[in-house]
C-alpha cells in the first residue's frame, strides 16, 4: 500500500484532510457543537413522554390534511403508537429530529440547486456527474473525512444524510420545472413576464407535483442512511439495530427495523398524498 | 398605436440561416432548400400592412408559416431577415428589456390549446397580464376587479373561482379571450385559438369576437387553416403556403378573384351562400325621389339592363320599386308612391343564402340597404345565382360597400 502509485491521489487527499484538519478543526468544532445543540433541543421536546400523544395527533392530523382520508390519519396514529408501544419512542424520535434537520437542510440545498439547473444548461452540465458522484459513491468513504473535521455525532450524521439525501430533490426539481408545458410559458413571455415571475409564478408551481415527488425520495433516501449513520455515532433506531447486531439480539434489531419501516411508511404515504393533491390541481384538461 | 407594417419579413431555420438567405429570391423551393442545405424556409419575403382597428386573418395549412409569422409580430420568433413596425416603433430594435414591456403593454396572446395557468383559478388567469404591472397589493385587488368584469363579459360569470381544468374546452378559451382582452392592449394575437373547439362552440366564439370588435376595436391578428372562418372574421386575409402570401385582400376579393391556383382550389368548396354578402355582390340602382317626374324616371331606366327603379323617400329610405310598364302605363297625375310596388330588401351584410328566400316573395330585384333603411344597391335573382356558382365575372362594386 506504501508503494506509490502513478497518481497518488489518495495520498493528496489524506494531505488535504489533515491540512483541513489542523487549520480550521477547532472552528468546525464549534460550528458542530453549535448545529448539536440545536437539534438536541428539537430532540429533546420530541423524546419527551408527554410529547407522544401530540405527536401521533399531530401525524395523524397532517395525514389527513394530505389525502383527506380517515383511514391514513388512523393509520399513521396507528403507528405511532405501535411504535411507542414497542417503547421506542425515544430512538424513533431521535431518527425523527435528525431527519427532520437533514430534510430541511436538504431542501434548503437542493431546491435552489435543481432550479439553477434547470436555468442553465451549463449548470446542469457540471452538477450531472457531481450528482452521480453524490448518489453512488458508497457513503462510509465520505463519512471518514466528516468525522475527522466534525467528530462523531449529530452533525456528522446530518452531513452525510444529507449528501446521500440530496440527489433525488435536485434532479426531480430540475426535471420538474423542465416538464412544464411549453405552451404555459410561451404564454407567460407573451404577456411580457420577467425571468423572475415565469420562475416563482409559473415554473416552480407548476413543478411542485415532481418536487414533492423529489421530497418523498429524498426522505426514504435519508431513512436509509439512518443505520449507516449510527456507526458514526448518531443515536435512534439505526443504534438499536446496531445493538442488535453487536449483541447478537435478533429482536432487538428486528423491532428497531420495524420501527424504522413504519416510521418510512407514514412518511411516505403523507408526502406521496400531497404530491397527488397538488398534481390534481394542476392537471390540464382539454 | 398605428398601423402594423412587416417588410420582407423572412425566417429560415438552421445552422447558418443567413449564409442561405440571397437563394431565397432565386425561388428555390423549400423542399429543395432542406435537402441540399438542411434549412428550413418558415416565412419568405413577407410584407404585409395591418390597419389599426381592424381585424387581419392569416390563413394557411399547417407548415404554411402562419403560426410563425404570428409569433414574429411579438418576437417570440426573431425574423431572419426584414422589418416589423408598430406605428413608429422598430420592434426589432427593442433590447430585451423594451422587449418585454412592449409585449406586457401593447400585445396580447391567445393560443390554440388555450395555454392558460392550471394553478390558478380563472380570475388570477384573467388578471394575468394585468398583475405583472401590479406593485402593491391594492393594485392586484383592482386589476382582480378589473379581470372579473372580463370575465362576464365573456359569459363565464360566477366561475371566477374555478380552475381551468374545471371548464369546458370552450370555456378555457373564453378564460384566454377574458386574459387576453383585459390587458387593454391594442394588438390581439390570436394563434388558432378556435380550432380546438368542437364547430358548435367555435360558431358561437367567433359569434362573441365579432360582437366583442365591433364594440372594441382593437387590432387582432387572427390565424386560422379554416377557410370559412378566416372569411367571417376577416376584415382583410394573406392566405399563406410554403411560407410566403399566395394572396392578400378583402374576403369577396379572394372569394371572386382568386389570383393564383393555389387560392382557387382552396376556396372551390367554400359556402358561397354563407359568405358572400348582399352588398359585395349588390349592382347599383337606380333611386328616385317622390318629387321626380315620371318622364325623368323613364329616361333614367333607358338601356338598364334591369329596368327598375326604387322610389325612396326624402331621407333616402325605401318606398317601394318601379318598372318601366307600370311607369308607362300610369294615368296622367298619379303619383310615384301610388305607382310603387312592394319590394323585399335586405341590409347589406346580409348573406347571399338569406338573401334568395327573398327573391321567392317579389318578381323584383331585392333592394340593398344600409344600416339607415337608405337603398344603396340591388340584387336580381340570376345576379345571386351566378355569384354562388363558382366561377363568376368580377362584379362592379357598390360604391362604398
Amino acid at each position: 500500500m506504501l508503494e506509490a502509485s502513478l497518481i497518488p491521489l489518495a495520498e493528496w487527499i489524506d494531505r488535504l484532510v489533515d491540512w483541513l484538519v489542523v487549520h480550521y478543526g477547532d472552528r468546525l468544532g464549534e460550528i458542530n457543537s453549535w448545529i448539536v445543540h440545536k437539534i438536541g433541543f428539537f430532540e429533546r421536546f420530541l423524546s419527551q413522554s408527554i410529547a407522544w400523544p401530540l405527536m401521533m395527533l399531530a401525524f395523524a392530523a397532517l395525514a389527513y390534511h394530505a389525502s383527506r382520508s380517515p383511514r391514513l390519519a388512523a393509520g399513521a396514529a396507528a403507528a405511532f403508537a405501535l411504535i411507542w408501544a414497542l417503547d421506542l419512542w425515544t430512538p424513533t424520535m431521535q431518527t425523527l429530529s435528525l431527519m427532520s434537520v437533514s430534510l430541511v437542510v436538504t431542501v434548503a440545498i437542493g431546491l435552489p440547486l435543481g432550479v439553477l439547473m434547470s436555468q442553465s444548461g451549463g449548470v446542469r452540465a457540471l452538477m450531472m456527474p457531481v450528482l452521480d458522484f453524490m448518489q453512488t459513491m458508497p457513503s462510509f468513504v465520505y463519512l471518514i473525512p466528516v468525522v475527522m473535521l466534525f467528530g462523531l455525532g449529530t452533525f456528522a450524521g446530518v452531513l452525510a444524510t444529507t449528501i446521500y439525501a440530496a440527489p433525488p430533490l435536485v434532479r426531480l426539481t430540475d426535471l420538474g420545472i423542465r416538464l412544464v408545458d411549453k405552451e404555459v410559458i410561451e404564454a407567460a413571455t407573451a404577456f411580457g413576464a420577467t425571468r423572475r415571475q415565469k420562475l416563482f409564478g409559473v415554473q416552480i408551481p407548476l413543478a411542485l407535483p415532481n418536487i414533492m415527488a423529489g421530497v418523498n425520495q429524498s426522505i426514504m433516501m435519508a431513512l436509509a442512511m439512518v443505520v449507516i449513520a449510527s456507526m458514526i455515532g448518531v443515536r435512534g433506531l439505526g443504534q438499536e439495530v446496531l445493538y442488535g447486531l453487536q449483541r447478537q439480539e435478533p429482536g432487538t434489531g428486528f423491532v428497531a427495523g420495524l420501527a424504522i419501516v413504519l416510521l418510512a411508511i407514514v412518511l411516505d404515504r403523507i408526502t406521496q398524498a400531497y404530491g397527488r393533491r397538488l398534481a390534481a390541481q394542476r392537471q390540464i384538461a382539454h | 398605436m398605428g398601423d402594423i407594417v412587416l417588410r420582407n419579413v423572412t425566417k429560415v431555420y438552421g445552422p447558418a440561416a443567413a449564409s442561405v438567405l440571397g437563394e431565397l429570391p432565386t425561388g428555390v423551393t423549400k423542399e429543395a432548400l432542406l435537402a441540399r442545405t438542411g434549412h428550413t424556409i418558415g416565412v419568405r419575403d413577407v410584407s404585409l400592412a395591418i390597419e389599426a382597428g381592424t381585424c387581419f386573418v392569416v390563413m394557411g395549412l399547417s407548415g404554411s408559416g402562419k403560426s410563425t409569422l404570428l409569433r414574429h409580430l411579438n418576437r417570440l420568433i426573431e425574423p431572419s431577415a426584414g422589418e416589423i413596425l408598430f406605428g413608429d416603433v422598430d420592434i426589432l430594435r427593442l433590447d430585451a428589456e423594451a422587449l418585454r414591456q412592449f409585449r406586457r403593454d401593447r400585445t396580447s396572446m391567445v393560443f390554440q390549446r388555450f395555454a392558460l395557468f392550471p394553478h390558478r383559478t380563472v380570475l388570477e388567469n384573467a388578471a394575468y397580464g394585468l398583475n405583472l404591472r401590479a406593485r402593491s397589493r391594492a393594485e392586484r385587488d383592482a386589476n382582480l376587479a378589473k379581470a372579473e368584469r372580463w370575465i362576464e363579459r365573456v359569459g363565464l360569470a360566477g366561475y371566477a373561482a374555478q380552475y381551468p381544468s374545471q371548464l369546458s374546452g370552450g370555456m378555457q378559451q373564453r378564460v384566454g379571450l377574458a386574459r387576453a382582452l383585459a390587458t387593454g392592449a391594442e394588438v390581439m394575437l390570436m394563434d388558432e385559438p378556435f380550432s380546438a373547439l368542437d364547430p358548435l362552440i367555435r360558431r358561437e366564439m367567433q359569434d362573441q369576437l365579432l360582437q366583442l370588435q365591433k364594440e372594441l376595436r382593437r387590432t387582432i391578428v387572427f390565424i386560422t387553416h379554416d377557410l370559412d372562418e378566416a372569411l367571417r372574421l376577416g376584415d382583410r386575409i394573406a392566405i399563406m403556403n410554403g411560407g410566403a402570401i399566395e394572396q392578400l385582400g378583402r374576403p369577396d376579393e379572394i372569394l371572386q378573384r382568386p389570383a393564383t391556383e393555389y387560392v382557387a382550389r382552396f376556396i372551390e368548396d367554400v359556402n358561397r351562400g354563407r359568405l358572400l354578402t348582399a352588398g359585395a355582390v349588390g349592382l347599383e340602382a337606380v333611386v328616385v325621389r317622390e318629387s321626380d317626374a315620371t318622364d325623368a324616371v323613364l329616361a333614367r331606366l333607358h338601356g338598364q339592363p334591369v329596368p327598375v327603379a326604387y322610389l325612396a323617400d326624402a331621407e333616402g329610405r325605401l318606398i317601394g320599386v318601379l318598372t318601366q310598364s307600370t311607369l308607362r302605363g300610369a294615368a296622367f297625375g298619379s303619383t310615384l308612391r301610388a305607382l310603387a310596388r312592394p319590394v323585399p330588401s335586405a341590409p347589406r351584410s346580409t348573406a347571399l343564402e338569406r338573401v334568395l328566400p327573398l327573391t321567392l316573395e317579389s318578381d323584383f330585384p331585392v333592394a340593398i340597404v344600409d344600416d339607415g333603411g337608405r337603398v344603396v344597391g340591388m340584387l336580381p335573382k340570376d345576379r345571386i345565382i351566378a355569384s354562388l356558382a363558382a366561377a363568376i365575372a368580377p362584379p362592379a362594386r357598390l360604391p362604398g360597400a
